[in-house]
């Protein structure tokens, strides 16, 4: 039984790693290698969400590796193998025949394989370890085109900033061991003493923010549209982004166990589903709008994890995965076929290519939170969370979905127009487009679509206690009638406010614009604060180990030289002097004593009168 | 058997300088080779027969200076035995991509022969005296390598201050083991003994001042801020194989002291001074990485990142020395966690600084800004130095994650201000290779001039033998570290048991 679950885990990030270092040369057969593998795995999860596996192995002293399936992994399970399967099925058509697509393929296998742990982990160690892998692979598939620097430096940003965030989840896995928790099991976190609870709380809180790119994170996802397609598909969809919103979900008992992390986890994501919703409205690139409805639909999710609603932002998760996967897939083949992704370029695409379109309109519809698909209903289910706890989260929630449905309407308003008189001045400004739709696209396309537009079954009641049993969480509140009908005559009335403005815009303030297209200058912001003072910092600090500490070092060094020099100053001007001049003085006596010696002698006779007188005249003084 | 696996490179050495006739440079090397491999082999039997519970195994002790108490003692326990095996490995690595070596290979080889006996030596000696006499040769042999074969005129420069400023510190090291010597009684150098009978408990200032001394003297070969200034100029200027040497076992010397000499023989005053040990690892730590954030030249930088990752070391073993606020669990997880990071941080920093060594073999500078997009040029170079990046900065499946969770969660309990400072190290390291990686190997291709018309040439098999396998050991370490972490555990509980008494 235990098997399957490594099996689950272990077949995707080991078919990646192989893949991974195959490189050009098996390009024909990878694609499909890929996505078989991707598809087997999605067996393997649907079994393993029937049979419920659990296993581990001693990792640290005290502390196992553990995987298990429960409710809420199985969800998680199936929903990341099915969107993963889908998407390497469309990335089969997305590459030239000379690119790197082992590289591409062992990378998304490795990526999702480490959703795969993330979702399945039941200790901490093991979770940050998958966690932080995601990131890695994340970094590699963000800069996938690295011949191009902005790509690059789009991934250094990307990695960057959620590992800022991540080392929330080091401190806490330390918090855990000081609280106690010697095992680092993610039930028994809750259970960890004060103050250390609070310390692992605000960790995993932050670790979440940062990876589902919620305020004050979320630039991170704007510079991650620098990958391919697919790997938008994927990262905006079932993994990454969503790993936050799942550790929140998860975590959701250590959240309710401090009086404070619920509230602040429910309003970041509720601002983070307005303010970001605003965002996604300015935007003028296809891709750029739907990143920033990525933060603004996550934030739905966090709120619901804020509130209890564990079922409610479950729902939400699984829909949007399917519903932005299916939206990449479509601006992606577009991107391939016509070689833009800007709005106005894209005027009429959808008419161009009809089966895109209508999966495209499908799936806008959905994100806009239409009734009856199923956006519509996961986001009533996450309100009415968020209603149990605040009116005033209820009313953001609202607005936020209100926006919701402006931004999606806005970007099928566009692609719906009827083709201009010169459509093809345009395109192309990306890349050279192909003008055609690969063959691989429709079947991967039309499955995410249709998932989109039917998932709204598990809001429906009976599903819906099934899914709140599934997940732990059977005490929910459901949506009352009336709050299902307002938030579809909100959808409706913004929908149709938002077709309006399309066609006939009005003006807003250009700071206003600027400020939102610049998704909030979040970036320059954290350039600013955290970056640029560190640069200055490590500069400073390098200039100061150059010169004060090594140069100590060195005056030590010379200081022991002059005192060398000054010994032997003193040695040859001192000591050497002082025994040169006794030298000195005795060979003058010497000399002196000489000078008697004459050899003459009346000179002798002379020398002895006089020392004779001497002799007697001391004998005569002295007596 | 510690004895044959210990002199067996300095037997051969001198063999091979005593051999009447001259054998060819690659003849040298792969005798070298041989030796290594051969060393490696007994290790494994050794590590094979090592019983986890069992202590200190494989002893022998010999009379050799009664007088002063000095005898040949060895013997292997959990936390000697990976250092062990990781010399081992990494000189037979080293051996390997010395392959590509013109340059008066047999005085080459003899020395690196003879240094692998000194860190073989050191690791297995269980006596003061004999600890410092390889402590002092390793000083001697690496000063001869950098001089020798190191680049230029600045490197004779480099060798002399690495010369001369470690010396220092073993002097202080000598210093502060005559202190246990005399503190002892009956007077002995023996560390088993030493260990046992805790000669300075309850001693104060003399305990203190002893510490102090041999603080001071393996804080300088670590090395920590403020000791680290010789450890840039003797990396750069030092040959790949040197620097790979250098950095994966001569650094350990002084980390090991740490375990081995200072918190067994001293518990009570490395009690007392923990913070300050604690607060010298995280100033390192920090202070290293963004140092190594300013450098340009790419060979300094993953210098700086040796005085980074070492203070995660410095702080693990000052933590375990603080007993309010955490558990045996914790300190042992700290130790552990030190002892990993040693093996690791030799693994992989010894690989990047060989992959440095291609980097200047191919365009003669380490000036990050001279080359842009060799990863098209030089896929393979570009992707193990990629992942060799990674596995420093931390990055999961990789030994370096091993080693420094386990530091982290073991060290917040007692420290937690010092170790949440320090955990933003992690962060600047994964700034700065990122950096390196993408002004050098992504982007568009722009080579520097020095780079001959023929262009650049991949890793050629000589280079990626010995990196793939260094990393691929990473790897298995990061992936399944129970074999590794069977051995090291014992003994870190124990350790922690002999400071906490």
């Amino acid at each position: 039984m235990s098997a399957l679950v490594w099996l689950l885990t272990g077949l995707p990030l080991g078919a990646g790693a192989v893949l991974g270092v195959t490189g050009t040369r098996c390009n024909r057969l990878v694609p499909v290698l890929g996505t078989a593998v991707a598809l087997v795995t999605f067996g393997v999860a649907c079994a393993a969400a029937v049979a419920r596996p659990a296993a581990s192995a001693p990792l640290f002293a005290g502390m196992r590796a553990g995987l298990a399936v429960d409710g809420l992994s199985a969800v998680m399970v199936v929903t990341v193998a099915a969107v993963t399967t889908a998407v390497l099925a469309f990335a089969a058509g997305e590459f030239a025949q000379d690119e790197n697509r082992g590289r591409f393929f062992g990378l998304m296998l490795l990526f999702a394989g480490s959703m795969l742990v993330t979702v399945t982990a039941t200790t901490l160690p093991l979770l940050l370890m998958a966690w932080e892998a995601m990131g890695a692979t994340s970094w590699a598939l963000i800069g996938y085109w690295w011949r191009q620097p902005e790509r690059a430096y789009a991934a250094d940003v990307a990695f960057l900033t959620t590992r800022t965030a991540d080392l929330g989840l080091y401190l806490a896995a330390g918090a855990a061991m000081a609280g106690g928790v010697g095992s680092l099991r993610l039930d028994l976190l809750p259970r960890a003493a004060s103050p250390w609870l609070h310390l692992i709380t605000a960790g995993v809180v932050v670790a979440a923010l940062g990876k589902s790119a919620q305020l004050p994170f979320s630039f991170w996802l704007s510079r991650a549209m620098q990958g391919p397609s697919p790997v938008s598909a994927l990262l905006h969809s079932a993994t990454m982004v969503a790993a936050g919103a799942y550790l929140l979900l998860r975590l959701h008992p250590l959240l309710a166990a401090t009086s404070w992390a619920g509230p602040l986890v429910a309003w970041a994501g509720a601002l983070t589903a307005l303010a970001l919703g605003v965002v996604a409205v300015a935007q003028r690139d296809l891709k750029q709008l739907l990143a920033a409805s990525t933060s603004a639909q996550i934030g739905f999710m966090v709120l619901a994890a804020g509130s209890g609603g564990v079922a409610a932002g479950t729902t939400q998760l699984v829909a949007h995965a399917a519903t932005k996967s299916g939206l990449f897939v479509a601006a992606g083949a577009w991107l391939t076929a016509l070689g833009t992704k800007q709005l106005p370029a894209l005027r009429g695409a959808a008419r161009r290519y009809r089966l895109v379109g209508a999966a495209f309109t499908v799936s806008a519809l959905t994100l806009a939170g239409l009734p009856p698909l199923s956006l519509w209903a996961a986001k009533d289910e996450v309100l009415a969370a968020a209603g149990g706890e605040s009116t005033a989260l209820y009313a953001v929630g609202l607005a936020a979905a209100a926006v919701a449905a402006v931004y999606s309407i806005k970007g099928l308003w566009y692609v719906t127009r009827s083709l201009p008189d010169d459509p093809e001045s345009g395109y192309d400004t990306e890349r050279h487009g192909t003008r055609n739709i690969a063959r691989t696209t429709p079947a991967p396309l039309l499955a995410l679509t249709f998932a989109a537009a039917v998932l709204g079954v598990l809001a429906l009641p009976g599903p819906a206690s099934w899914l709140k049993r599934l997940v732990g969480s059977p005490g929910e509140p459901s949506p009352q009638p009336w709050e299902l009908a307002l938030s579809a005559g909100v959808a409706f009335a913004s929908a149709a406010l938002a077709w309006r403005e399309a066609t006939h815009p009005a003006s807003v303030p250009r700071t206003v614009v600027r400020w939102t297209q610049g998704w909030l200058h979040l970036e320059r912001a954290a350039q600013a604060v955290v970056v640029r003072p560190v640069m200055g910092l490590a500069r400073a600090l390098a200039v100061f180990d150059d010169r004060v500490v090594d140069g100590a070092v060195r005056q030590t060094a010379r200081g022991g030289l002059a005192a060398a020099r000054l010994a032997g100053r003193v040695d040859d001007g001192g000591i050497d002097a002082a025994v040169s001049a006794v030298a000195a003085g005795v060979r003058g006596l010497g000399r002196w004593a000489r000078r008697p010696q004459t050899g003459l002698l009346h000179q002798y006779y002379a020398q002895a009168a006089v020392g004779f007188a001497v002799l007697v005249l001391i004998i005569l003084l002295v007596r | 058997m510690l004895s044959v696996i210990t002199f067996l490179p300095l037997l051969v050495c001198a063999v091979l300088l005593l051999w009447p006739r001259a054998l060819g440079d690659r003849a040298y090397v792969w005798v070298w080779i041989v030796t290594a491999a051969v060393d490696l082999a007994l290790v494994v039997t050794v590590w094979a027969g090592f019983d986890q519970t069992g202590g200190t195994q494989y002893q022998q002790r010999v009379r050799w200076i009664p007088s002063a108490g000095v005898s040949y003692h060895v013997g292997v326990d959990g936390l000697s035995l990976p250092l062990v095996a990781l010399t081992c490995l990494l000189f037979l690595a080293v051996a390997v991509y010395s392959l590509k070596e013109r340059r008066r290979v047999r005085s080459y080889v003899c020395l690196f022969l003879f240094l692998q006996t000194v860190g073989l030596g050191l690791f297995v000696a269980l006596d003061l005296i004999l600890f410092f006499v390889f402590f002092d040769l390793s000083i001697v042999g690496m000063f001869f390598v950098i001089a020798g074969w190191g680049h230029g005129e600045r490197a004779r420069a480099a060798a002399l201050k690495f010369f001369l400023y470690t010396f220092i510190g073993s002097l202080a090291l000598l210093l502060g083991f005559i202190g246990l010597y005399l503190a002892a009684a009956p007077h002995t150098f023996d560390i088993v003994d030493l260990t046992s009978s805790n000669p300075l408990a309850g001693r104060g200032l003399y305990a203190g001042l002893v510490l102090l001394a041999i603080g001071v003297g393996l804080a300088v070969k670590t090395p920590t801020v403020p000791f680290h200034t010789w450890l840039p100029p003797a990396h750069t200027d030092a040959p790949a194989a040197g620097s790979a040497i250098l950095a994966g076992i001569l650094l350990k010397m002084g980390t090991y002291g740490f375990v081995r000499i200072a918190m067994p023989l001293l518990p009570g005053s490395w009690r007392h001074y923990a913070l300050v040990v604690v607060v010298v690892g995280a100033v390192s730590v920090v202070y290293g990485a963004l140092v190594a954030l300013a450098q340009t030249d790419f060979k300094r930088m993953i210098a700086y990142t040796s005085v980074n990752h070492m203070g995660y070391i410095v702080l693990a073993v000052g933590a375990a020395g603080s007993l309010a606020g955490s558990d045996a669990q914790a300190r042992s997880l700290a130790v552990t966690g030190a002892v990993t990071q040693m093996v690791s941080h030799g693994l992989i920093t010894g690989a990047l600084f060989l992959l440095s060594g291609v980097l200047y073999d191919r365009g003669r500078t380490y000036a990050i800004d001279a080359y842009s997009g060799l990863a098209a040029h030089t896929p393979r170079f570009a992707g193990i130095t990629a992942v060799a990046a990674f596995a420093s900065l931390g990055i999961p499946g990789f030994s370096g994650f091993i080693a420094e969770f386990q530091i982290f969660t073991g060290s917040l309990a007692s420290q937690a201000i010092a170790t949440a400072i320090a955990v933003t190290g992690i962060l600047i390291t994964a700034a700065l290779f990122l950096r390196a990686l993408r002004t050098m190997f992504l982007g568009v291709p722009r080579l520097p001039r020095t780079i001959p018309a023929g262009g650049i040439s991949d890793l050629s098999g000589t280079e990626a033998v010995p990196t793939v396998a260094l990393m691929a050991v990473a790897l298995v370490i990061g992936i399944a570290p129970r074999w590794l972490l069977d051995v090291i555990e014992p003994a870190s509980r124990t350790l922690t048991g002999l400071v906490a008494r």
